[in-house]
């Protein structure tokens, strides 16, 4: 799947896309979060775990725990500002 | 009938109105807004903005409160544009533009799309000639704004 980062979360992880290959288990937004946190470490926890942070899959927002599937397109940014 | 357009350019505010009545007789009132890039007296060193969008989910997002308008107020149509990149002091940033047969759907219409937009399309700001070039941060009283719609509709 991709996985998506705009404006200052794009900025603060110095990433803005990564594909992202689905193992067996079956992944959701919260694991999704876990497994990029392990992978990228302290720098990662701090961004992904702001308590603002919003989460999209498909280019809708989503609230709270969300299965993925293999080819979703999931975003993380932050709180939007624009107008 | 419903439009919604990301660009870099600016835009003309007056054929954008003239565009969205286009002959339609039954148009009786046109609402549109426009903002505009502006100083900050207390940061003179501003000298703009530069705006980022997630393209697709922006204009989805966008078209999404278009059709939502129209399901609340009798609309002829109704456009958004927005710009993107870096804009100074003074440049226009975005318009909406309605068109109903009576003004008071179009006033309230214009105002539900932007107060929609402000706190739901992934657009952001980051403001230019600061130390660092800081993100612009969400502010509760847009969100406030936007939830006004949402408890008149309970």
């Amino acid at each position: 799947m991709k996985v998506l980062f705009f404006a200052s979360v794009r900025e603060r992880l110095g990433c803005a896309e990564l594909q992202f290959a689905q193992g067996d288990e079956t992944l959701t937004t919260e694991s999704l979060r876990d497994v990029l946190i392990d992978r990228g470490g302290d720098s990662w926890r701090e961004v992904l775990l702001q308590p603002n942070l919003v989460c999209a899959v498909n280019q809708s927002v989503v609230h709270g725990s969300t299965p993925l599937a293999a080819d979703d397109e999931v975003a993380f940014f932050p709180p939007v500002t624009g107008g | 009938m419903f439009s919604v357009s990301l660009q870099q350019g600016d835009f003309d505010p007056g054929s954008l109105e003239n565009a969205l009545r286009s002959g339609n007789a039954d148009v009786g009132a046109i609402a549109c807004f426009t903002g505009y890039v502006r100083r900050d007296p207390q940061r003179p060193q501003l000298t703009g903005l530069s705006i980022e969008h997630y393209e697709g989910m922006t204009e989805k997002t966008i078209e999404a409160s278009l059709v939502e308008a129209s399901t609340r107020w009798p609309l002829e149509s109704a456009r958004v544009v927005h710009r993107v990149g870096p804009l100074d002091v003074g440049d226009r940033i975005v318009w909406v533009g309605v068109s109903s047969s009576h003004r008071s759907a179009a006033f309230a219409a214009c105002e539900f799309i932007m107060d929609t937009l402000k706190t739901t399309a992934p657009l952001w700001k980051r403001e230019l000639g600061l130390p660092g070039d800081p993100w612009v941060e969400a502010q509760a009283q847009d969100r406030l704004r936007a939830a006004r719609w949402r408890k008149e509709n309970l």
